[in-house]
């Protein structure tokens, strides 16, 4: 197909990414707007009088450090938990053959079907119940286990040849010295893909860590986020620069590990 | 190695226990009880303070009779569908990008960018752009001498206005997964076609559609289900400015949410989060059925 014009798809392509694009660049400049500019019709592209005032409001009313830190914190407890815990189970599903393993496998694919709202209830419950509410933990705990990451590394670790594994074993080694030393290296893609997949819906998360987190304190990010659109309703700068601010962090980790963004992402799919 | 060998090494049940034991404790603990209890208080009176009592069905008969639910229902019915539509777009963009040679990775860049960034933020800035006096949606229309809106305050406008966000949103993952599944068709197919002087718009349809079809599939039932459990974009555009279309514009979870954890009707919120099980099934199962007439496997 190399010599058909390419231009009309790039012409396409380039009318639907500013679709894509115009919204984070119309926020962009409206940052740097003063309110009454950007309540003017018909309305101003460039800011007329550069104002940081949206950065000095969004910085003094929000602890965004504080906030970016309960994210991140929760982001780490999540990911770590989620990830050592499905690859144990995983590697158990796929290689250690123990009574009843389909019928426990059973109830994780039966678990793996069901809307995360129906297990909020009862998961509020046992978060109350451990007075963890407002806390740290509370934010991870629930999605430190998942059964799609037990799924994804049982699936991971079927499609890996058997020869490495029981060439360790005639060694001598345990099966947990297997787990580690033989079969968890190479399962990185896997490992990789789950990180990001956790990381990413573990920073986004809006409903869990609202209900988690009654009285205010610490909040991550999206939490703190709407409580600021609550207060500042019609700042649109400040309103902008919080959501800007926020942003930001996943963004430029994404930037850098694009590959392992879009290869996790494709990897969710292949469940299929 | 023969098979005595083999099995002398294996290692014992102990072991195969140990690896399982975090990952079943919890998902029985934080996911298997959770959905039982859900299921009990779904038959129960559960008071913020106090015991629960058994009352049988009566959540389910309070709940075919309130008009809100069928409201919420019908609301998240709509947003699903026009949601859909974002499906055939992407197949069409992941072709394109597909072809589109070195370019490639700038287009999944950008149109991935609001997968990765909070969707609270994504939320904020649609609603400044669908302000209806000075937002950048009306400004745009005007050009063209369309009439504005107040998108996000006008019920009758809300859910169309959510759902063109949410295919927005949704692109990225979509054009990711539909990519894989365009990289598994064998260049010769394209290549033989062309032999045979067949344009782009008929190895589109003829080739990309019906071999990709099973990714296609894939993405239809994420994206349903996704839909059906909207939440996010109508607690920032609506809830969390006390906006009046909100009594008119909520989805089945976010009903559910102000049942169980602002109300505190944990009863009433868990027999709604049982019809969302049963919506989801339904749907789903309809899909599988449906994939028959559709979905090609080579």
């Amino acid at each position: 197909m190399g010599e058909r014009r390419t231009w009309p798809i790039h012409l396409l392509l380039v009318i639907a990414s500013l679709i894509m694009v115009v919204p984070f660049a119309w926020q962009i400049l409206t940052v740097f707007k003063t309110t009454p500019e950007v309540a003017r019709v018909p309305p101003t592209i460039l800011p007329q009088e550069f104002s940081l005032h949206a950065f000095e409001t969004f910085f003094s009313t929000v602890p965004f450090w504080s906030m970016f830190a309960v994210s991140t914190g929760s982001l780490v407890l999540r990911v770590v938990g989620q990830v050592a815990v499905a690859a144990l189970a995983g590697y158990a599903f796929a290689r250690l053959p123990f009574p009843g393993r389909d019928a426990l496998f059973g109830l994780f694919l039966a678990m793996l079907m069901v809307p995360s709202q129906l297990f909020l209830i009862g998961q509020y419950g046992l978060i109350r119940d451990f007075g963890l509410l407002d806390t740290l933990p509370a934010l991870a705990i629930p999605g430190m286990f998942s059964a799609f990451g037990t799924f994804l590394m049982r699936q991971a670790f079927l499609n890996m040849p058997q020869d490495y594994e029981e060439a360790a074993r005639l060694d001598g080694a345990n099966p947990f010295q297997v787990f580690w030393h033989v079969m968890l290296p190479m399962a990185k893609p896997t490992l990789a893909a789950l990180t990001v997949l956790t990381g990413l819906y573990s920073w986004n998360d809006l409903l869990w860590p609202l209900i988690v987190s009654p009285s205010g304190e610490n909040r991550p990010l999206p939490v703190g986020l709407a409580g600021l659109q609550g207060q500042f309703g019609t700042d649109y700068p400040t309103l902008m620069a919080g959501a800007l601010i926020c942003s930001i962090p996943l963004v430029l980790v994404f930037l850098l590990l694009q590959r392992q963004f879009f290869r996790g992402i494709a990897s969710s799919g292949l469940k299929g | 190695m023969t098979s005595s060998v083999k099995s002398a090494n294996r290692p014992g049940v102990g072991w195969a226990l140990l690896f399982v034991a975090p990952a079943t404790l919890g998902l029985v603990a934080l996911y298997l009880w959770p959905f039982l209890s859900t299921l009990l208080k779904s038959f129960q009176d559960v008071p913020a303070f106090g015991p629960a009592t058994y009352v049988g069905l009566d959540n389910y008969t309070e709940l075919a009779r309130d008009g809100a639910v069928w409201q919420a229902f019908g609301n998240s019915a709509l947003y699903t569908a026009i949601v859909l539509l974002g499906v055939p777009l992407a197949v069409v963009l992941a072709a394109l990008i597909e072809q589109a040679g070195r370019g490639r990775t700038v287009y999944r860049v950008l149109f991935f960018l609001p997968v990765v960034t909070l969707p609270v933020a994504i939320g904020m800035v649609w609603r400044f752009i669908y302000n209806g006096d000075f937002g950048l949606l009306n400004y745009v229309l005007s050009w063209f001498g369309i009439d504005g809106h107040y998108w996000v305050a006008d019920p009758r406008f809300t859910i169309y206005a959510f759902a063109a966000v949410g295919i927005w949103m949704g692109l990225g993952i979509n054009l990711i997964i539909l990519g894989a599944g365009l990289q598994a068709i064998p260049k010769a197919v394209y290549e033989a076609s062309a032999l045979d002087g067949a344009g782009r718009m008929r190895q589109f349809f003829h080739i990309t559609v019906p071999l990709l079809s099973p990714s296609i599939f894939f993405v239809t039932i994420l994206t349903v289900i996704a839909a059906l459990q909207m939440f996010d974009l109508i607690f920032i555009m609506l809830r969390s400015v006390n906006n009046t279309a909100l009594a008119d514009s909520k989805t089945i979870v976010y009903l559910f949410y102000e049942k169980a954890f602002v109300q505190f009707q944990q009863g009433y919120g868990a027999a709604v989060a049982i019809v969302l099980l049963i919506v989801i099934m339904i749907a789903t199962a309809l899909q599988f059925r449906l994939q028959r007439s559709w979905v090609f496997y080579g």
